[in-house]
C-alpha cells in the first residue's frame, strides 16, 4: 500500500469540495498553462463568487456614504455595513457590536490597541510580553510603543517543534506585566497556542491580553467571551473576504477607557474649536470613510463560512495537513518547521539544501502557488536556526489531488538540484 | 513563456554546489553586507583593493542557488579588474537582468548564463544582490544594503 491510501479521508461526507471549489473562479486560472494548485492560504485566501457579489452589488445598487443619511440610499448602505460588523460579532461571540471595530486588518487592530492602550497605560519598566513565534505586526507596535513608554518587551520562549513552553511563560509574567500579546496561530509554522489558559495566567498578574487571531479565524471557531481576552485582532481576507478590511474585538470597558485612535469624522458627536467630543463605541475608533463594501464582503464571507461550517471546514484542512504530513515521510530530505501536536493546517518545510526560493519558484512553474521566505516572521526563523522554509497552507477548496501535486513538485525540485 | 531551464543553467548549479572564493579574505580593506529582506538572503563581501585595482575578492553568506551562484561569479570575474571596470559591469550586469530585448554587453562573458532572470521578476532580486553590495564596498559603506 502507498504512503496516498494509507489514511482515509477524515473529512465530513456531506463535504463537497468538488462543489465548493465551483464558488471560487479564480481556481480555474491557468499558471504557465497548468491548472492554479492554490496553497498559500495563510498568506491570502481566494473569494467565492457570494464575497464578489455583495462587493459588486453594493456598488450597483447602494454605493453611498454611511451614517450621514437622511437620503435613503444612505440608510441601505449603513444598514448593509453594519449587518457585516453583527455577522463579524455573531462569528467571535462578542456581546455587542460596540466591541466590533473596523480596521484594515489584523495589523492595523494590533497598532491600533499599541497605540490607544499600549501608549497611554504603559510606563517606563512594564513589561509586554510576546512570543517567539509572532509575526513582525505582533511584534513592532510593541517595539514602537516601549521606544516611547520605556516599557520593555519580553520573550516567552518555544520549542523546537514550535510549542509555546508554557512554564516559561508563566515564569515570565508578574507584576510589572501590562499586556501579552500573542498568536492564536504561528504564520509560519501552524502551530495553536492555549488561549484560554494564557490568558488565565495573564488576568491573575493583572495584566491584559491581545490576540492575534490572523491565522486562526479561518480555521478554529472564536468565542472570546470564553476565551475571555481582552482584545482579538483578525483579518478578513484570510476568511475569503475582501483585503483591506477586519476586525479589532475589544472588552467594552478598555475601549471605552481608551483614547480615540484618529480624529476625522464619523468618530465625532460635537467638533468646536472650544471643544470636541468623541462618538460613543464602536465609531470612536472609525474616523473616516470606512471600506463599506469591505465591511458588506466580510459579511457575505462569514455567511459562506457558516454555511459549510467552521468545524467542517477545519477537518477538512486538517486530513489534508495529515496527508501532506503522511506523504513527506517519504522524502528523507524533507524536513517538516512545526511540529506542534495542535497545530492548523501550515505545512512548513526545507528541503536538504535547497533554497526556499528555488523551490517556491519550480513549484511555481507547475502552477503550484506555496510562499518561501521568513514569513514576515524573522525571530522565530532564526530560533529555528534557518533562514527560511518554503510554506503550502491549505484553504476549504484544496484537495489531496493538489497535496499530490505538491508532493510531485517536489520530487521535481529534488530532480532539477540532484 | 519563461522556460526554468534559462533560469536554472548548469554553470549555475555548479557555482552554487561549489561556490568560488568562499569564505573570509585574510586581511580585506573593504568590506560590505548585503541583505534581502524579501527572502532573508544574506551575504558579505570582502575585497582587497589596491591602486584602484581588485586585488583580491571573497564572498560568505546563505541565500538561494541564484544568489549563490551570482555572487561566486561576481568574485570569479572580478578579479583583477580595476574599479571603474567593475562599475561598468555593474551596470551592465544590471541592464541585463532587468531590461528586454538587450543584448548582453560582451564584456560580461560568463555572467550571461544570468540572463534568464529578467523572465523571473521575483528573482531579480536574488541575482542582484552581490552586486549591489559590491557597489556597497567600493563605496566602503560599513551599513549593511538591502534590495528593497
Amino acid at each position: 500500500m502507498t504512503a496516498a491510501t494509507a489514511i482515509k479521508s477524515q473529512a465530513s461526507a456531506g463535504y463537497d469540495v468538488a462543489r465548493l471549489r465551483e464558488d471560487f473562479p479564480i481556481l480555474k486560472e491557468l499558471i504557465h498553462d497548468k491548472p492554479l494548485v492554490y496553497l498559500d492560504n495563510a498568506a491570502t485566501s481566494q473569494k467565492p463568487w457570494p464575497v464578489i457579489n455583495a462587493e459588486r452589488d453594493y456598488y450597483t445598487h447602494l454605493n453611498a456614504n454611511i451614517h450621514r443619511g437622511v437620503h435613503d440610499l444612505s440608510q441601505r448602505a449603513t444598514d448593509a455595513f453594519e449587518g457585516g460588523r453583527s455577522k463579524a460579532r455573531q462569528f467571535i461571540n462578542a456581546r455587542k457590536n460596540e466591541e466590533v471595530i473596523f480596521v484594515r486588518g489584523t495589523t492595523e487592530a494590533i497598532n491600533l490597541v499599541a497605540m490607544c492602550y499600549g501608549r497611554t497605560k504603559l510606563n517606563a519598566g512594564d513589561e509586554i510580553i510576546v512570543s517567539e513565534m509572532e509575526h513582525h505586526s505582533n511584534i513592532v507596535p510593541w517595539q514602537m510603543a516601549c521606544e516611547v513608554t520605556g516599557a520593555v518587551l519580553r520573550v516567552a520562549p518555544i520549542s523546537d517543534g514550535g510549542e509555546l513552553d508554557m512554564a516559561a511563560y508563566g515564569r515570565l509574567l508578574n507584576e510589572r506585566t501590562k499586556i501579552v500579546a500573542m498568536t492564536h496561530v504561528a504564520n509560519a509554522l501552524g502551530s495553536i497556542t492555549p488561549i484560554k489558559a494564557i490568558t488565565q495566567l495573564a488576568h491573575a498578574c493583572g495584566a491584559i491580553v491581545l490576540v492575534d487571531g490572523a491565522q486562526a479565524a479561518p480555521h478554529i471557531p472564536i468565542d472570546v467571551q470564553d476565551l475571555d481576552v481582552d482584545f482579538y485582532a483578525f483579518s478578513g481576507h484570510k476568511i475569503y473576504a475582501p483585503t483591506g478590511i477586519g476586525i479589532l474585538y475589544g472588552k467594552e470597558a478598555l475601549l471605552d477607557a481608551m483614547p480615540p485612535y484618529q480624529g476625522g469624522g464619523d468618530m465625532i458627536r460635537s467638533v468646536s474649536f472650544k471643544k470636541t467630543t468623541y462618538n460613543a463605541l464602536p465609531y470612536k475608533f472609525e474616523a473616516g470613510t470606512p471600506f463599506i463594501a469591505g465591511g458588506i464582503g466580510l459579511g457575505a464571507a462569514i455567511d459562506y463560512i457558516n454555511e459549510l461550517g467552521l468545524d467542517n471546514i477545519a477537518s477538512h484542512e486538517h486530513d489534508l495537513l495529515d496527508y501532506a504530513t503522511l506523504l513527506s515521510r517519504d522524502i528523507p530530505d524533507l524536513k517538516i518547521i512545526g511540529t506542534a501536536r495542535e497545530k492548523a493546517s501550515v505545512f512548513s518545510f526545507t528541503l536538504g539544501r535547497v533554497h526556499p526560493h528555488d523551490i517556491g519558484t519550480i513549484l511555481d512553474h507547475e502552477g503550484i502557488a506555496i510562499r518561501t521566505g521568513h514569513h514576515c516572521a524573522m525571530p522565530v526563523m532564526e530560533r529555528l536556526g534557518i533562514q527560511a522554509t518554503a510554506r503550502a497552507s491549505f484553504g476549504l477548496y484544496n484537495t489531496r489531488s493538489e497535496v499530490d501535486a505538491l508532493f510531485a513538485g517536489i520530487r521535481k525540485v529534488q530532480k532539477v538540484f540532484a | 513563456m519563461s522556460d526554468l531551464s534559462d533560469l536554472y543553467q548548469e554553470v549555475i548549479f555548479d557555482h552554487n554546489k561549489r561556490p568560488r572564493n568562499f569564505g573570509k579574505l585574510f586581511e580585506p580593506n573593504r568590506l560590505a553586507k548585503g541583505f534581502n529582506p524579501l527572502c532573508g538572503d544574506r551575504i558579505t563581501l570582502y575585497l582587497v583593493v589596491e591602486n584602484g585595482v581588485l586585488k583580491d575578492i571573497s564572498f560568505e553568506g546563505q541565500g538561494c542557488a541564484i544568489s549563490t551562484a551570482s555572487a561566486s561569479l561576481l568574485t570569479e570575474i572580478l578579479k583583477g579588474k580595476t574599479e571603474a571596470e567593475a562599475d561598468a559591469m555593474f551596470k551592465d550586469f544590471h541592464a541585463m537582468v532587468t531590461t528586454d530585448n538587450v543584448e548582453p554587453s560582451e564584456a560580461l562573458g560568463k555572467l550571461e548564463v544570468l540572463s534568464g532572470v529578467r523572465e523571473f521578476p521575483a528573482r531579480v532580486k536574488c541575482a542582484t544582490l552581490a552586486w549591489h553590495t559590491l557597489q556597497a564596498a567600493l563605496k566602503n559603506r560599513q551599513d549593511s544594503v538591502s534590495t528593497e
